[in-house]
């Protein structure tokens, strides 16, 4: 059995060699996870665009059931678009079980809500601020958040990278609707989890490392944005 | 309906609760005069109403902000609201304007035969003016947009009202960047480039060093001059003699009187919370 230290200069070596298979991995990983933040920022932010400026019955209960949702396991979202993709399911005959196009579906899904509910608690402290003002200039409520939006836009950004954060980082979705399939359908967190459990640690390692790094970088871009915004730290996701 | 007299209406607030004060005060004041003779007098020498307001209320939420409010706002006066704190003096600025909702649609009326100015109907400073995170020159050119202005005029108008409050050779500056002083004309300028019928005005010099308060007056007295109506709150007394032609006093959510400014700070029959409060405020302020 390998130990760390045998197997972090391993690891270490393949990081820096870029190795082919590592690179592979890493570039699916990452393409899954920001064509998913993409679709899910498409309806996200004007869900929780409306859900902050509009009245309507029920909204509370929306609210409510969207915080939950900020806590929404990823094996139960993986369940879920398992089942409608699956041959038998509503949406199988398109056949995208276990392919790229599954694994966005399913983490478009898992950062709707976070998306949604993270813009709706940046906007309704802007319009605390500045709703009125813009209502009395004439601006309906829809235009009012575009506009608070496009005020908050570092506090946007803010959101859509921890979005990208919890996508990349999330196992247990793309392992069910992607399948692990080897240069098709295998990222950086279902790597590390299928190579540990065969005992290859060096290669499971370095894309701990790679994902660290990743991680890490999203989060000092994230400081970095909110030392601008003149705010301190806040404790999203 | 014909609204083109100088008085259409009378106006019955100031005796709504002045019963019991009139009678108290006239004991021991032989200059009193008699209210509707009074009120005549001003009267005749007002513009045609602009906006009123009958028995109207306000509801935020579970507290009851304003209550019974009737007021007739006159083209081209300055109406100057007092009040200690969470006496209603903001709530019944952003009623008049129409950002809040009174109890019942009926209870705010607006008499608007001819736009005058051309603009819109009111424009409001708020107590606290908020710019999005753009330059001061877009911050206006976004109120002009928002106003409906073409593209083509907005530069040239967003100009004229930079240098209507001096504040030109910031044009480029990130808004938020500005002092507070720089920022209440800017709002100024926001305000007036809309070329309102009726600025509303909250506390717009709380706040200020005495430097930057001048300025604001001096820009607020000219602004009036130009034939804007004015509604305005302050805490400061020796202002509200300044600029104010009324002067409106608001005590937990009622319109405890509402006079001339000279009849307001003279003779007039005050009720009794009214000339308490001016007893309370006057030393600190004159």
């Amino acid at each position: 059995m390998n130990s760390i230290a045998q197997s972090l200069p391993i690891a270490w070596s393949l990081v820096t060699a870029a190795d082919p298979q590592l690179v592979a991995v890493v570039l699916l990983s990452l393409r899954v996870s920001a064509m998913a933040c993409v679709f899910g920022a498409l309806l996200g932010v004007a869900a929780g665009a409306a859900l902050a400026v509009l009245r309507f019955p029920g909204q509370r209960g929306v609210v409510a059931l969207l915080n939950t949702l900020l806590a929404l396991p990823s094996v139960v979202v993986g369940l879920t678009v398992y089942l409608l993709l699956s041959r038998s399911g509503p949406l199988g005959e398109f056949g995208l079980l276990f392919t790229p196009t599954a694994m966005v579906v399913a983490q478009s899904l898992l950062v709707m809500p976070l998306i949604a509910a993270l813009t709706r608690r940046l906007l309704v402290s802007a319009l605390e601020q500045g709703g009125e003002q813009l209502q009395s200039l004439g601006a309906g409520p829809l235009l009012r958040a575009g506009l608070l939006l496009a005020h908050e836009r570092l506090g946007l950004v803010t959101v859509l990278l921890t979005a990208f954060g919890r996508a990349v980082s999330e196992v247990g979705a793309v392992m069910i609707v992607g399948g692990n399939i080897e240069g098709v359908t295998r990222v950086m967190t279902t790597t590390i989890a299928l190579e540990t459990s065969k005992g290859d640690l060096p290669l499971a390692l370095a894309l701990g490392l790679v994902l660290l790094g990743v991680v890490g970088a999203l989060h000092a871009l994230l400081a970095l944005l909110q030392a601008r915004r003149g705010q301190p730290v806040e404790a999203l996701a | 309906m014909s609204a083109a007299g100088p008085c259409p209406e009378p106006i019955a607030q100031p005796l709504a609760r002045g019963g019991e004060g009139g009678r108290v005060n006239g004991a021991g004041s032989p200059t009193a005069t008699p209210d509707p003779m009074a009120l005549a007098g001003v009267c005749a020498s007002m513009g045609p109403p602009v906006l009123s307001l009958h028995a109207a209320g306000v509801t935020l939420g579970a507290t009851t902000a304003l209550t019974e409010v009737t007021l007739t706002l006159h083209r081209g006066e300055r109406l100057v609201l007092v009040g200690s704190n969470g006496a209603g003096k903001t709530t019944l600025l952003r009623l008049l304007h129409g950002v809040v909702r009174p109890q019942a649609a009926a209870q705010r009326q607006v008499h608007r035969s001819q736009p005058a100015r051309g603009g819109v109907l009111g424009a409001m400073v708020f107590q606290r003016p908020f710019f999005l995170r753009l330059s001061v020159r877009r911050n206006l050119r976004l109120a002009l947009w928002l106003h409906g202005v073409p593209r083509a005029g907005r530069e040239a108008q967003a100009r004229l009202a930079l240098q209507r409050v001096g504040l030109e050779v910031l044009a480029e500056r990130p808004a938020h960047t500005l002092s507070a002083g720089q920022q209440q004309r800017l709002a100024l300028a926001r305000a007036w480039a809309l070329r309102p019928e009726v600025l509303f005005l909250d506390e717009p010099t709380a706040s200020l060093d005495p430097a930057a308060k001048r300025e604001v007056e001096a820009l607020i007295d000219g602004i009036a001059r130009e034939g804007v109506t004015l509604v305005m709150s302050t805490h400061n007394l020796g202002q509200a003699k300044r600029l104010a032609s009324r002067v409106a006093h608001l005590e937990g959510g009622r319109l405890l009187a509402l006079e001339p400014v000279d009849r307001f700070f003279g003779a007039a029959v005050l009720p009794a919370p009214t000339r308490l409060f001016l007893k309370g405020e006057l030393p600190w302020t004159a």
